[in-house]
């Protein structure tokens, strides 16, 4: 019987939600949660759950070394063959968190480790390399569909059977190579000259090693005068007027809002909120600076550090909105900042 | 969101505790904040704890937004 270990975070474990979300590292024995159906579908390869390893998400990122160590202490002198983290589906947080592990466990006891994430969650851009990401679905209703493609491929793993790349086993590519026996036989000369003439008569060929294309930005050019400088301030962190008025989403937003800070040297609370469903709301709500720095802004222009502050802030809510959905604002935004010869932003997310 | 203001020519900085995440999609200008619920202040410290934090923190974007770099940078910060 091979024994499998699994980490899932708060949520899942079902201590709570965000006001749960720095809860400390914690391992228990046999399933817990989700684990319960990875364990089900586990027994036809002759495997069990041993433990279940539950981090806050919180905890993970904020103390991200602490929580390591003390995970990877905890598993020292357990035996098990593979290491299944998440899955984590959309969730930014938990995503990062199930990598960062995974990168830990795998480097210190030497066992594969397969997680499960949806295309936009950051995690795979930083752990694709690392480990198995199974493509994952964007939200938990989706949970048995995810957790069925991470116990597919461990299954394969622990059986020693071969894994057939990322596009045949639906995990992201890992940009690892391989020596492998053709079926077709076909040699590695041949196969170039066909593709260098299909590219020259224009045909379709699909490269053996394809460079990943990476979004860069050029990088602006420093402010000249911070004195003479006009800052705007947007945030991602679902900072609004309590009643909303723009009706931004509380997740997935595809709304965002501009609000006028020209009259206030602070956000009081009772007047501004969150409305991000991604965290504890509780400090943010007592007082709203703590995400919208207007308050220490305000002293900045008075002691003349900068010129002046642009009339609104700008909010939105960052958790699970597309970058399709990001690229969007920002883009309806920018032509109001240019209106107003802003010279600089401040993005504050959460 | 931060990149397409800096592709329209905004110097822009990030105020963000996941720096790795903000590294992975190429940010250029990154100042650590201290938590997600509350970035510039913790609510388990004094109001004058979390107002000189907050002001230190805002104070080196700031300075980052005036600062030239050849590379993407995360900013060092004082608290």
């Amino acid at each position: 019987m091979k024994s499998v270990i699994c980490y899932i975070n708060q949520f899942f474990a079902g201590i709570g939600g965000e006001d749960k979300a720095d809860f400390e590292p914690e391992v228990r024995q046999g399933v817990v949660g989700p684990t319960g159906a990875i364990n089900m579908g586990l027994k036809a390869y002759d495997a069990q759950v041993t433990y279940t390893v539950i981090c806050g998400d919180n905890f993970m990122s904020t103390h991200r070394d602490e929580a390591i160590e003390r995970i990877l202490k905890e598993l020292e002198g357990k035996e098990f063959d593979l290491f299944l983290a998440g899955p984590a589906f959309q969730a930014g947080r938990y995503g990062v968190a199930c990598g960062e592990i995974g990168k830990a466990v795998e480097a210190k006891f030497g066992v594969p480790v397969i997680t499960s994430m949806h295309a936009e969650n950051p995690g795979v851009e930083m752990f694709k390399k690392d480990m198995y990401i199974m493509k994952g679905s964007h939200s938990a209703a989706s949970m048995k569909n995810d957790a069925d493609m991470m116990v597919a491929l461990a299954g394969k793993i622990l059986k020693g059977e071969e894994i057939e790349g990322p596009d045949a086993e639906g995990y992201y590519q890992r940009g690892i190579r391989h020596q492998v026996w053709r079926k077709d036989g076909v040699m590695a000369a041949d196969r170039a000259v066909d593709m260098l003439i299909a590219k020259a008569t224009g045909k379709p060929f699909v490269s053996e090693l394809i460079i990943p294309k990476k979004d860069l930005v050029p990088i602006a050019p420093a402010l000249k005068d911070l004195s003479k400088a006009k800052i705007a301030l947007t945030t991602t962190g679902g900072i609004v007027p309590v009643d909303n008025p723009d009706r931004i989403q509380s997740a997935s937003a595809t709304r965002w809002g501009r609000y006028d800070i020209s009259e206030m040297d602070r956000l009081e609370s009772g007047v501004f909120k969150t409305i991000h469903a991604g965290f504890d709301p509780a400090a943010a709500n007592a007082d709203p600076n703590v995400i919208m720095p207007v308050d220490v802004m305000k002293e900045y222009l008075k002691e003349g550090k900068i010129g002046s502050i642009h009339k609104y802030f700008y909010s939105t809510v960052g958790t699970g909105t597309t970058q399709g959905e990001a690229k969007r604002m920002a883009k309806e935004i920018i032509p109001l900042l240019q209106e107003d010869n802003v010279d600089a932003v401040i993005m504050v997310s959460t | 969101m931060v990149k397409e203001f800096e592709r329209a020519g905004f110097p822009v900085v990030l105020m963000c505790n996941l720096v790795p995440v903000a590294q992975t999609v190429g940010v250029n200008r990154i100042v650590p904040t201290i938590s997600i619920p509350y970035p510039l202040g913790n609510p388990g410290t004094s109001k004058e704890e979390q107002h000189t934090l907050r002001k230190s923190r805002v104070g080196t974007a700031l300075d980052a937004l005036a600062t030239e770099i050849k590379k993407p940078t995360v900013f060092k910060v004082e608290i």
